[in-house]
């Protein structure tokens, strides 16, 4: 565990809150989805928040993040509004994405957030050209990568790997090793299951992390974040976690058993770190109670707006396809 | 919908140069560069090497080799970073030398660009242009002779442009790069030597115009990339004959130009799509529809499809050349189907 010896607790709270909102955005999410209100695919985060919440500290406005389908808490702690985010997986056209990508597919240019991709591995080699966008264009920008440790057994993991590398490009390897893609655990799936060993193969830095330790997280991703943005070329984080909730929202969990999440959910990254801010003497009941408070507040704003908003104009349907406006139609800015 | 402005071929005349398919190429990559810092190349060998086809010759000399930028056997790899620079700024240029390796970009084009901008609700764009080949006859053997425009052609979110000539090769190649959404350019590896007029300074054709290659009235043949000189020839042959015939070229699969297609097919009654992709599936197919459901009260015969066979491409030179439609082949199709008027 990370000493929390010069911890403020300003920044401890801080901390705590962020995974608060993701963990309460997504029970909210599982509920609406109960009620049909969220369809289609549902990914939860839950069990992983320390990792986003952490690694987003070392980045900067700048900076470029791009995900995976199980992007909420990233595009919400990115900047993104709970709001927007809601009404993005009711499908409205309030939502970040205009109610067209939904859950998997959140997108946010202001944030500099280019989703969301629901292709395992498929995001990789766009963060890469982010990295090269940025090289040849002499920007000090770092692009932050997210993605699972079954995207390690895709084609495009090696090619974005070695590219990076072969190029010295300022790209942040962040992968979440949950330990399962899909319902597969990993050692039916990796032959080397070390991650951070194989991206060490292509010449770049890696190492592993303890990523129910929101303060192991923002620790190496602020040295990563920074030796990349210094020139340092890709680095890599290994970030070990895991997923309480399903793969999806349907998934009986055949592969994995109860013993074995019960002793994952004893290192629950929320209640490690508030019983850590306890015994530091950095939060007191009511301090906890208010940023509970937050949390919920802004879940049920967000439910509020989602519930308010509208559905896009059906003649709008083929609007998007290609960049062109269509002919006498007025484009919304 | 009317075409007033076409951008047509053309003829001889003064400033008026003739150079090949491959310079059109090269011209319009090098003018592209200078006037827009944002475009870059990239691929296998096209640097140092400069490209088996020799099409980018010269350049890496001009603008050095972060701009025309090596890359290892790598199709996925730098495909996707293609679409990650071009989110971000840039407006890069993907060089897949053959049209066969498609298949190992297809997650990029087809899930990551074509899609990029309508599921960011408009709020991202992918100025990408994927310059690849088609066509068979050069002895390759079959994973390097296909002609595979036509599964491009289906994913909405891409443009497909088919230039057969270097005026077209240039001019359509500047407006790719200018566009904001994904191109796929696929050139014919056989056309790079031929030679055309193409006249000096400033060329681009949008995207979506056919161009009439030749005039006629009594038989259209719509014809595309390396299908265009195949019809040109049978269409000399058969003014010979007394036959005129027409021969129109989409230049474009996305978008298309119905209107000339159809327009042409009023006027002659009679029409033979002829493409080099496989035949059926193909975009052989889908410009024949389109003809069948915008001229269907003018024509005097069934709509004639003229399709590569649907065989994996052969080595061997004897079974190789019958895999491809020929002017011979087209020269007949058309007199049957002008006879039967009679």
């Amino acid at each position: 565990m990370t000493p929390t010896d010069g911890l403020t607790r300003e920044h401890g709270h801080e901390l705590l809150l962020d995974m608060l909102r993701i963990r309460r955005m997504e029970e909210r999410c599982a509920e609406l989805y109960q009620k049909t209100k969220i369809r289609g695919f549902l990914h939860l985060y839950i069990g992983e928040e320390a990792v986003a919440v952490g690694a987003m500290r070392a980045l900067t406005p700048d900076d470029a993040v791009v995900a995976t389908y199980r992007e909420h808490g990233h595009a919400l702690i990115r900047g993104v509004s709970a709001e927007k985010i809601m009404a993005e997986m009711y499908g409205k056209q309030e939502g970040c994405s205009r109610g067209r990508g939904g859950s998997m597919h959140l997108y946010d240019a202001p944030t500099r957030f280019y989703g969301g991709n629901a292709i395992v591995g498929g995001g990789i080699p766009l963060a890469v050209g982010m990295a090269l966008a940025d090289k040849m264009q002499g920007r000090e920008r770092v692009s932050a990568c997210f993605f699972g440790d079954g995207a390690a057994a895709e084609g495009e993991f090696h090619e974005s790997m070695n590219l990076a590398a072969l190029w010295h490009l300022p790209v942040l390897f962040c992968c979440e090793n949950n330990l399962y893609g899909m319902g597969t655990g990993i050692e039916r799936a990796q032959s080397e299951t070390r991650l951070a060993l194989r991206a060490a193969s292509y010449r770049m830095s890696a190492w592993d992390v303890d990523g129910m330790d929101v303060l192991a997280v923002e620790e190496a991703t602020r040295r990563a974040a920074e030796a990349v943005r210094s020139g340092g070329g890709p680095h890599f984080l290994e970030f070990r976690t895991y997923r309480f909730r399903a793969h999806s929202m349907f998934d009986p969990e055949l592969y994995r058993s109860k013993e074995e999440v019960a002793a994952w959910k004893e290192r629950d990254p929320i209640e490690l770190f508030r019983q850590r801010l306890r015994d530091a003497e950095l939060l007191t009941d009511d301090e906890d109670a208010g940023l509970e408070a937050l949390a919920s507040d802004e879940v049920e704003r967000a439910v509020a707006f989602a519930e308010a908003g509208t559905w896009e104009p059906v003649e709008d349907l083929e609007r998007f396809v290609l960049s062109e406006p269509a002919p006498q139609r007025e484009v919304a800015s | 919908m009317s075409t007033p402005s076409r951008t047509v071929e053309p003829r001889a005349a003064a400033g008026v140069r003739t150079i090949t398919f491959a310079q059109a190429v090269n011209e319009a990559l090098a003018e592209e560069m200078r006037r827009d810092p944002a475009v870059f190349i990239l691929g296998e060998d096209v640097a140092e090497a400069g490209t088996p086809f020799k099409v980018l010759s010269g350049l890496v000399d001009e603008f050095g080799p972060e701009r025309v930028r090596d890359t290892p056997i790598s199709e996925a790899g730098f495909a996707g970073l293609a679409v990650g620079a071009a989110m971000t700024g840039m407006r890069p240029v993907v060089d897949l030398m053959f049209g066969d390796f498609l298949t190992l970009v297809m997650d990029q084009l087809v899930n990551q660009a074509a899609k990029t901008h309508y599921m960011s609700g408009g709020k991202l764009k992918v100025p990408m242009v994927l310059r690849t080949t088609l066509g068979a006859t050069r002895r390759s053997a079959a994973q390097h002779s296909q002609s595979l425009h036509a599964w491009v052609s289906h994913v909405p979110g891409l443009k497909v442009a088919l230039p057969a000539t270097p005026y077209d090769a240039k001019g359509l190649m500047k407006a790719a790069i200018r566009d904001d959404n994904p191109v796929v350019i696929v050139e014919d590896k056989l056309s790079f030597q031929d030679k055309g007029p193409v006249p000096e300074g400033e060329i681009v054709i949008p995207l979506g115009q056919a161009d009439v290659k030749r005039e006629g009235t009594d038989i259209t043949f719509i014809a595309t990339s390396s299908m265009v000189v195949v019809a040109l020839r049978a269409a000399e042959t058969l003014a010979a004959q007394g036959l005129s015939a027409e021969v129109v070229d989409p230049r474009s699969m996305v978008p298309l130009d119905t209107a000339t297609l159809v327009e042409s097919a009023k006027k002659t009654g009679r029409v033979v799509v002829i493409d080099e992709g496989h035949q059926s599936y193909g975009v052989s197919a889908e410009l024949a529809a389109v003809v069948a459901d915008g001229a269907f009260y003018h024509l005097d015969a069934p709509v004639k499809r003229l399709g590569a066979m649907d065989v994996p491409v052969p080595f061997s030179p004897v079974l190789e050349d019958l895999t491809v439609p020929t002017p011979e082949q087209l020269t007949a199709l058309a007199r049957e189907m002008c006879g039967a008027r009679s």
